[in-house]
Formats: structure tokens, C-alpha cells, sequence
């Protein structure tokens, strides 16, 4: 029961609320406090150089975590021990990673961590994500976080150094965008399809300049790796972050993990946390409901995450700009059938798709069966963490016998700054989030997928719906 | 280092929506530990093929460093990644401003922190751009006005804050920093 002399406020309300060193004013923006600094070797070298020129120290190493993942090699190092990377660049990079970790006294997860892997995926895994932080990265989809009730959000280089030197962010009010999703999901739909269609609904811009927040059934019943998926794609529609309320699922996971809290701490925690959720009565600056019952395993077909057709659909056709240039990258017919279109490559893998139930899922599906002739599947699990897991399991086992590479984790294809890229015009069926151009290599044509269709299209060689391969089962 | 608080130019103009960061600049770039020297590497895949040639249609073939340092895209401009490599690169390549219907989040805020100019108007206003390339356009901060020939003042917002350090040559770390005691406060609590 709310206090009747407090207002009703909704979830993001009450973090901001928690955070704010100062109000914002009408000549200045919020000073709101982070948490938690997560670390990668791409965006901040150019941050602890600004830090330095200046004379300046890092405030609170010990709210930073750093880990390697976005140029580190996939494949595993030599008999020497050696990881060989894809340029001296990359290289330098990570090597620079560990000089300024050392050098600030910030814990690093390098080669030698157990724990090391994709920045949105570790920070969970260790525990250090907890509802009620307010968490950012050098990275847009920061926004996973959020699937324990954090404000987790994506920042720029400039302001990685802000929260080197000062622990905070100057920050305007966003607007709340909530979606509730309500029903039963259908067979061989998972919380990939879920967010891919809300991205198709609301469009790329749909949230640009909101938080939004997750409710509803379908959100209530997801565990916490579906909540990562849906969160993590917040940013494909524009918003600067997207939160769940935390609940029973959200402790069960976080209870006894490395970072989390223990003992007496623990219960005072959960008390706590249990109180971060958005009053009856509250209201959002939007509200989009979404029928979940009515949500068909979905991929992209276009050049942006916002073009969305469920699988079985046709793809569609247009004489506006956006979609001739879309169907001329992708060199697809409009009208034509996207099931079925030849596929070149499939990635399971990135902050999307890469923790044990996306690869449980995938492995399920493709135990006993083999990656068509002509397609190559690549699979990379999220983490350390993540590829002992599946490794103690035997996913790794059924993904080799079906003539996929397992390779060791890492951001990997989701971008391909790696080496790990798809060559030009091959169709790629990829778990990640962005099919830009180019964005897997150079002329590089993504479909994004589930790991379900993923895994059904790898074995198809061709876009697949799973359930081609899961009513068989059943 | 304060901005000259004015742009006057001549618009250069990409008339396609949704153009992401990956465009202005390709992941495979972003190994540098540097912010100079991205101009080269702006809009690398729309102006070079796989082997490094210049592309025959290159929309960006008839850029002028000198007298377009205006940009006129199509909508949600700088969506996706939060790479401040976007903006580092426009910003050496040639471009001062950007104008645009809509602008993604982090890209706007990554472009103020860098002095370049984010300018957002209304649809029409961005249509009339981008049908008309070449236009004389002069964008004053202090004022909030985007002049356009032929189409007369017209009001952009600016998060006035961030205005009003680009005019005066404040930095917002410093300003940050000057709240320290209050930081200090409230970590202890
Ligand atoms: S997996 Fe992809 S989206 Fe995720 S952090 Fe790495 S590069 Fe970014």
C-alpha cells in the first residue's frame, strides 16, 4: 500500500529519484550518480587519455568493471598460449585496456578471467547488475541491465570520462514509454521475436527520447535471460534504456553470484528491491500494448531493426526510398517469400543471444541433425561463464557434430571488428541486433533472427521457421 | 575552447533516413585509441569499394570541405551504435552542423560535447532542404534560429545548457567537478 501523500510514480521514477545529486533546473541539467561503470576496450581509451591530460584521477574504481570482448579474437590462442588478434590495432587496444585498468586500479576481466566475456553479459552473470542501480556503459546496449530493474543506458566517450572523474552524468528528465505485453507466447516464439516486434510496431524511432518499461504477463513469466534479450534491444527503437521490474525470477538469479550481496546483506537487499515497482495509478508519458498471443517467430527482412515481418510472411514490397534501397541492399524481390530464401551464414551469438538458454535452445534443436552443405554456422557464447556452462552440458559437442565452430566468446560477428565478418552479399541469419549495412562486413546482407531460427535455418541452409523442426518433436 | 556560437554555409544533403553510426563510420575503424584523423574514414563504405576505390556513386563525390559544412539528412540521423567516432568523424571530415527532423539520443549528445551542431526542425522544414541542396543556411546558437534562404528565420531548440557551454567556452567535466561536494554528500549519504 502507497503512502496516500506520496504520488503514484513508476519504476524509473523512483531510480532517477534515488540518483539525483542535484534537480534539474531550468538553466541546468540533473547531476544523477551512477552505480556502476561498465568497461570495453573500443570506447575508452579516449576517456582515461582525457582524465590523464588533465591531471585527473578516477573517483571510484572500485564502481567500475572492466572486461575485453569487442576486437578480441574468437578463435583460440595458439599452443604458445598466444591470442593472435586481427590487426596490431586491435591488439594495442585491449593492451591499453590493461594498462589504464592497472594503472586507475579498476578490475579487469582479461584472458586469464573466468568471467570474461561481452561486457552485458558478464556484468549479470557476476551479480554486479542489481535492481535500483543506475549502470552505463560506452556501449548503446547498456540498456540490457535493465531487465533487473536498473537504469542502464549507453553513453559516449566524452561521458565515460565524466564517470571516470566524477562518478556522475549530467542528465535531462527522459519521457516513459510503458509496453505491456500480455498472453502466452506460442510455440517456438521466444523474447527475440517478442522485442523484434515490438521494434516492427513502434518503428526505429518509436522511443527515441523515452525509458521504457516492460510489463505485463508475458514480461512476469520470461526468466531473466529473456528479459536480457527483450531489454538489451531497447536502443534498436530509440530509447535510452528499457526496465523491468524486478521479481522473484530476478532474485532467484542473482542470489549467491559473485557480486551480489550475501548474508544479512542479502535479505536487507531483496526488502529493498521488492519496493521498485511502478505504483497502481502511475502513468506513463506513453503506453503501447501489445497482444502476445498474436507474435509469430519474426526476423528483419530491410536494412534497420524496425523492418520486421514475421517469418512466414512475404517480404514486403514498397516504392518509397527507404524500401527500394532496403530490398536493393538486400537484393531481395519485393512480394517474394522470405522463408526459404538460401542462407551463406548463421551467427548465434552477441549481448542479444549468446547465454546458456539462447545455445540450450539452439542445441536442442539441432542435436542429431547437421548444418546444410554450403552454410557455415558460427556459434559464440557470451562468456567464460557462459561456454563452461554449456561445454559441462555438451551443447558445444552437438553444435560441432552438426559441423558448427564453437568458438571462444566475444562480440564476434554482432560487429566484425574482429575478423570474425561475412563476406560480401552472403544472407547471414544472425541472433545479434542490428542489420545495418555492413555492419556484419563489407556488403554483408543480415537477417535477424531467434536462435531458434537461427538453429532451423542453419540446418534448412535456407529461412526457416523452427517449428518446421520442433512439431516433429512434439 | 568555445564555439564561434554561428555557422554560415551552404548544405550538403543526404537525403536517406535512418542513417546509422555504422554508415558515418564503419566498426572496422574503431581499433584507434585516437579522436583525430576519422574524416578519412567518414562514410567510408558509401564512398570506397572492398578494395579501397573510389566508388562510382559516391553521393559524397561533389563534398566541399570549405564552403558545405552543413549537413542535411533524412530522419533519426546517427541511430544505433554510441560510438562519439561518429561525430569525431563528421567533424573532421568537414561538416560543423547537422540538420535533421529527428536525431537519436546518444548521437546528439555525443555531437554537443564535441561542438558539432545537432539542429532539429520540422519535417517540412527538412524536406525543403533536402529538395533543395545547396542552400545558403546560417544557424546561430545563442539565438536558437536556423536562417534558410528563401525560407526566412526559423526556431530550432537547443538543450540550453548545453548551448550556453558551447557559446562560453565552459566544459562540462569541469562543471561536474565543480560539484564535487555535493557528490561527495550524497556517496555519503
Ligand atoms: S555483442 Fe554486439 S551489440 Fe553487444 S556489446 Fe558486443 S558489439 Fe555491442
Amino acid at each position: 500500500m502507497s503512502e496516500p501523500s506520496q504520488p503514484a510514480t513508476t519504476l524509473f521514477e523512483k531510480v532517477w529519484q534515488r540518483h539525483l545529486v542535484r534537480e534539474e533546473s531550468a538553466r541546468t541539467p540533473a547531476i544523477l550518480y551512477i552505480d556502476l561503470q561498465l568497461l570495453h576496450e573500443v570506447t575508452s581509451p579516449q576517456a582515461f587519455d582525457e582524465l590523464k591530460r588533465r591531471g585527473l584521477k578516477v573517483r571510484r574504481p572500485d564502481r567500475c568493471l572492466a572486461t575485453i570482448d569487442h576486437s578480441t579474437p574468437t578463435t583460440p590462442p595458439d599452443s604458445d598460449g598466444v591470442y593472435h588478434y586481427h590487426t596490431p590495432e586491435a591488439k594495442a587496444q585491449v593492451d591499453m585496456l590493461h594498462v589504464n585498468c592497472a594503472e586507475n586500479g579498476i578490475e579487469l576481466h582479461g584472458w586469464d578471467s573466468p568471467h570474461r566475456g561481452i561486457v552485458h553479459v558478464m556484468g549479470p552473470e557476476m551479480g554486479a547488475t542489481q535492481p535500483g542501480m543506475t549502470i552505463v556503459c560506452g556501449d548503446s546496449h547498456t540498456a540490457t541491465h535493465g531487465a533487473f530493474g536498473a537504469l542502464a543506458f549507453g553513453i559516449g566517450t566524452t561521458e565515460v570520462g565524466h564517470v571516470l572523474a566524477t562518478q556522475c552524468l549530467l542528465q535531462s528528465r527522459p519521457k516513459t514509454l510503458g509496453i505491456r505485453i500480455e498472453g502466452s507466447l506460442k510455440k517456438g516464439v521466444g523474447a527475440k521475436d517478442v522485442i523484434l516486434h515490438v521494434i516492427g510496431a513502434i518503428g526505429v524511432d518509436g522511443g527515441t527520447g523515452s525509458v521504457i518499461e516492460y510489463f505485463g504477463s508475458t514480461v512476469s513469466a520470461m526468466d531473466m535471460e529473456s528479459r536480457m534479450t527483450m531489454c538489451n534491444m531497447s536502443i534498436e527503437c530509440g530509447a535510452k534504456a528499457g526496465m523491468v521490474a524486478p521479481d522473484e525470477t530476478t532474485f532467484a538469479y542473482l542470489k549467491g553470484r559473485p557480486l551480489a550481496p550475501r548474508g544479512e546483506d542479502w535479505a536487507a537487499a531483496v526488502e529493498d528491491w521488492k519496493t521498485l515497482k511502478t505504483d497502481p495509478g502511475a502513468r506513463y508519458d506513453r503506453l503501447v500494448e501489445i497482444d502476445a498471443t498474436k507474435i509469430e517467430p519474426s526476423v528483419t527482412w530491410g536494412i534497420n531493426p524496425g523492418m520486421v515481418i514475421a517469418i512466414d510472411d512475404a517480404i514486403p514490397s514498397g516504392a518509397d526510398h527507404s524500401t527500394l534501397d532496403a530490398l536493393n541492399y538486400m537484393q531481395f524481390e519485393g512480394g517474394s517469400e522470405m522463408a526459404g530464401q538460401p542462407v551463406d551464414v548463421v551467427f548465434i551469438g552477441s549481448c542479444t543471444n549468446s547465454r546458456l538458454r539462447d545455445l540450450r535452445e539452439a542445441a536442442e534443436l539441432m542435436k542429431g541433425r547437421k548444418v546444410a552443405s554450403g552454410t557455415r554456422m558460427l556459434v559464440v557464447p557470451g562468456s567464460e561463464a557462459t561456454r563452461k556452462e554449456a561445454e559441462a552440458e555438451g551443447l558445444d559437442r552437438i553444435f560441432l557434430q552438426a559441423g558448427a565452430e564453437w568458438r571462444e566468446p566475444g562480440c564476434s560477428m554482432c560487429l566484425a571488428m574482429n575478423g570474425d565478418s561475412a563476406g560480401p552479399g552472403d544472407l547471414v541469419v544472425s541472433t545479434s541486433n542490428r542489420n545495418f549495412k555492413g555492419r556484419q562486413g563489407r556488403g554483408a546482407r543480415t537477417i535477424l533472427a531467434s536462435p531458434l531460427t537461427a538453429a532451423a535455418s542453419a540446418i534448412a541452409g535456407r529461412v526457416t521457421n523452427p517449428l518446421e523442426f520442433m512439431e516433429a518433436e512434439s | 575552447m568555445s564555439h564561434p556560437g554561428v555557422v554560415e554555409s551552404s548544405t550538403f544533403c543526404l537525403p536517406v533516413h535512418n542513417i546509422d553510426t555504422d554508415q558515418i563510420i564503419p566498426g572496422q575503424f574503431l581499433t584507434t585509441t585516437e579522436r583525430e584523423g576519422l574524416g578519412r574514414f567518414c562514410f567510408y563504405s558509401w564512398r570506397f569499394d572492398e578494395s579501397g576505390n573510389e566508388r562510382p556513386d559516391n553521393p559524397l563525390k561533389a563534398f566541399d570541405s570549405v564552403s558545405q559544412q552543413v549537413l542535411v539528412a533524412g530522419s533519426n540521423f546517427g541511430c544505433g551504435s554510441s560510438r562519439e567516432h561518429a561525430p569525431w568523424a563528421l567533424l573532421d571530415f568537414g561538416f560543423r552542423a547537422v540538420i535533421s527532423s529527428q536525431f537519436a539520443d546518444i548521437f546528439r549528445n555525443n555531437s554537443l560535447k564535441n561542438g558539432l551542431l545537432p539542429v532539429q526542425v520540422d519535417e517540412s522544414v527538412a524536406d525543403h532542404l533536402l529538395e533543395n541542396p545547396g542552400l545558403s543556411v546560417r544557424i546561430d546558437i545563442s539565438s536558437h534560429t536556423l536562417s534558410v534562404e528563401g525560407l526566412g528565420d526559423i526556431e530550432f531548440s537547443l538543450d540550453p545548457f548545453s548551448a550556453y557551454c558551447l557559446t562560453r567556452g565552459i566544459d562540462q567535466l569541469d562543471f561536474l567537478l565543480e560539484n564535487e561536494p555535493e557528490i561527495t554528500d550524497f556517496e555519503q549519504g
